[in-house]
């Protein structure tokens, strides 16, 4: 039972409701599934409604339709420590807990089960310095929030959502304000505590590559507004990540399946064979090429690459040059 | 959370309260002791342990005016700074104080339709009859529960506490303009009593009003300690504090309901203090060095007290001269902190 169903929605459709005609419904017909033990990234482009997914699914805004369940009861039938018991979130706002401690913010995630003046007992202090541990930040527990870098910071409201025992935690864009190293770091935590403790994690993301490289599932949402769910090698390999943007897009940004993300597609007539035993070396000098408009598939003229300084170009009228670097055989190429 | 600081934090916490508790017991001495009328120390204190001094005049001025005085003063600055407090955290912003609600302004505006539109019938009778004293009291509650009831509609209407914080700046606009006009209309006299109310002054509460004047703000700082656990979530903002349980339209309808009867009671007695509920948690965020509520509410509380206090003295320093409205004095003591507040915010680590 260790993928098991923690939140799911049934012909949800949401979006924002005028007085009590329904005026914009974002996505409808949305029969989705969170599981315990998986991290799942929600991708989808700028405005097409994940941020209002999350809080459909959290509670904090009304479905227009359909239902969300969490832990076999609907969403809406908590009250707000019920929920808080069950459901964490983590968001990117500004705060104002700079002059907060570490251990005082994530403190802050036991308040739904602390009493009325908030103090801790021992079972509490022992899951925050768990929790603290957990998330890779004990070490900075004395710190000021003020203090702490903007990675260390997304990794204090991790502790803290950690904190609160809920079997589900939802992120909104946890890494967007995060430098490369932080937001493997973050992607790479939030895996480990998914596939540990066990817990359902969903985080919506830009970030392709590292939701591709690191969530169990993924929510795809469309370009037209449905939402592709399953395990994210077989939604690449089924082709649901060109469907995240529209077909008029497809000429200036395309999924690449070999990279595992979205780049420049490749428009170009000529081509050359490209032979190199060496997968790093050919990697960047078809990277090389690509960039240059130049296919490594073709007549156009063959590549030896023997080593990084020793490539061999030799062309169809049986003329051959030597190049020393990846600019040389580029100054040749173009 | 108090006893799960850092023990650097809560050894500084402990220094900090034991330190505001004893400027606040010496300003209160010295303020029983300067005055316009010199009473030594020793007398003082042999009036206040009861044994009284054999000068009937020296036991009135004491028990009668400077005793009320001090304790005025003293739950007055409370008062004023845990409203700040509650308000600055409520708004999500740190400059935030009760007078820019518009609670201030509400209660003066009631206060200026006793003094101005009766002032004719009640001329000059503010401070000296019991009748034009409690019209005035009546007048400012109403104003600042007028201000309160408008200010409730809008939190459940309007989203998000800046816009919730404009609307306050707007509705104490429109009070302004309400009492510039009756200024307009008014008596003479009336208009002088106003402006003098208008100065500050910690003395208009008599003996005989002090319990009531004491009971109101001493329950709502009670109400305002019971408030410290979700004022703690609030400092993650509002998505986050619901997302840990909190009740955010009650908790906010409380704060709102909290901070306006502290301003509107010390504002009926004391006339619109500016300066010390913006200034106070600032000062109390800095001593301690931290946001917490569970002592930053004590210690604002006591600072409160000790600033007001200091105020109070220096408004009696010039002895022969007259007294210095209190009004006069709070901008000298808060523009320098809020100026060094601005130009440092980089470095305060509660900014970030």
């Amino acid at each position: 039972m260790r993928h098991q169903q923690m939140l799911s929605t049934h012909d949800l459709s949401i979006g924002y409701r005028n007085g009590n005609h329904v005026a914009a419904a974002i996505m409808q017909r949305l029969d989705l599934q969170l599981h315990g033990g998986r991290l799942t990234a929600l991708l989808g482009r700028n405005g097409i409604g994940k941020s209002t997914l999350l809080r459909t699914l959290a509670g904090s805004q009304p479905a227009l339709g359909g239902s969300v369940e969490l832990d076999g009861r609907d969403v809406t039938g908590y009250d707000g420590r019920e929920l808080s018991r069950l459901l964490s979130l983590v968001y990117t706002d500004r705060t104002q807990a700079g002059g907060l401690t570490v251990k005082q913010l994530v403190s802050l995630g036991r308040y739904p089960y602390t009493g009325f003046f908030g103090r801790l007992d021992s079972h509490d202090r022992k899951v925050v310095n768990d929790a603290m541990e957990a998330t890779g930040i004990w070490h900075k527990n004395g710190a000021f929030v003020a203090e702490l870098s903007d990675g260390e910071r997304q990794k204090a409201m991790i502790a803290r959502a950690l904190a609160q025992e809920t079997p589900v935690i939802l992120l909104d864009e946890p890494t967007a304000f995060l430098d490369v190293a932080a937001r493997i770091e973050v992607m790479a935590l939030l895996h480990r505590l998914a596939n540990e403790q066990g817990k359902a994690i969903l985080l919506s993301t830009h970030d392709i590559s590292q939701a591709v490289s690191l969530a169990d599932e993924l929510w795809v949402v469309t370009h037209d507004r449905r939402v592709l769910q399953g395990c994210t090698e077989d939604l690449i390999l089924t082709g649901a990540m060109q469907q995240l943007f529209p077909q008029s897009e497809r000429k200036t940004v395309a999924f690449d399946p070999m990279l595992g993300d979205f780049e420049v597609p490749l428009q170009s007539a000529a081509g050359y064979q490209l032979e190199c035993s060496d997968p790093i070396l050919r990697h960047w000098i078809a990277n090389a090429m690509h960039r240059n408009g130049i296919s490594t598939t073709g007549t156009a003229g063959i590549i030896t690459v023997h080593a990084h300084g020793n490539i061999t170009l030799s062309l169809p009228d049986n003329t051959t040059a030597q190049c020393h670097s990846v600019a040389e055989l580029l100054n040749l190429l173009i | 959370m108090n006893n799960f600081t850092s023990d650097n934090n809560t050894r500084r916490s402990c220094i900090v309260v034991a330190a505001l508790a004893v400027a606040v017991v010496t300003l209160a001495c010295l303020c029983l002791v300067v005055g316009a009328v010199d009473i030594p120390a020793r007398a003082v204190f042999d009036i206040l342990a009861g044994h009284g001094c054999g000068n009937q005049a020296w036991e009135l001025i004491i028990t009668q005016s400077r005793l009320p005085l001090v304790a005025t003063a003293a739950l007055a600055g409370a008062a004023l700074s845990v409203a700040g407090l509650l308000l600055q955290t409520l708004f999500n912003n740190p400059l935030a104080g009760p007078s820019i609600l518009g609670v201030s302004s509400g209660a003066s505006l009631g206060v200026a339709v006793v003094m101005l539109a009766l002032g004719g019938e009640l001329g000059t009778l503010f401070g000296t009859t019991i009748g034009g004293y409690l019209s005035i009291l009546a007048g400012a509650l109403a104003g600042a529960a007028l201000i309160l009831a408008a200010l409730m509609v809008f939190s459940s209407i309007v989203h998000g506490a800046a816009m919730l914080l404009i609307v306050g700046i707007m509705i104490s606009y429109l009070a302004s303009s309400a009492i510039s006009l009756l200024n307009f209309f008014s008596t003479q006299e009336g208009v002088h009593s106003y402006v003098i109310w208008g100065l500050g002054n910690f003395s208009g509460v008599t003996a005989g009003s002090l319990p009531l004047f004491a009971t109101v703000l001493l329950l709502a700082i009670g109400w305002s300690i019971l408030l410290i656990k979700p004022l703690d979530a609030l400092l993650l903002g509002n998505r986050y504090a619901e997302s840990l349980g909190v009740n955010l339209r009650r908790t906010r309808n409380s704060l709102l309901f909290v901070s306006g009867t502290l301003t509107a009671t010390v504002t009926a007695f004391c006339g619109p203090i500016g300066f010390i509920g913006l200034v106070v948690p600032h000062i109390a965020r800095l001593a301690l060095n931290s946001s917490s509520h569970s002592v930053l509410m004590p210690c604002t509380a006591l600072a409160g007290a000790a600033i007001a206090l200091l105020c109070q003295l220096v408004s009696v320093l010039p002895t022969s001269v007259g007294i210095i409205p209190i009004n006069a004095i709070t901008p000298i003591v808060g523009v320098p902190i809020i100026i060094y507040i601005i130009l440092n915010r980089e470095k305060i680590k509660y900014f970030n």
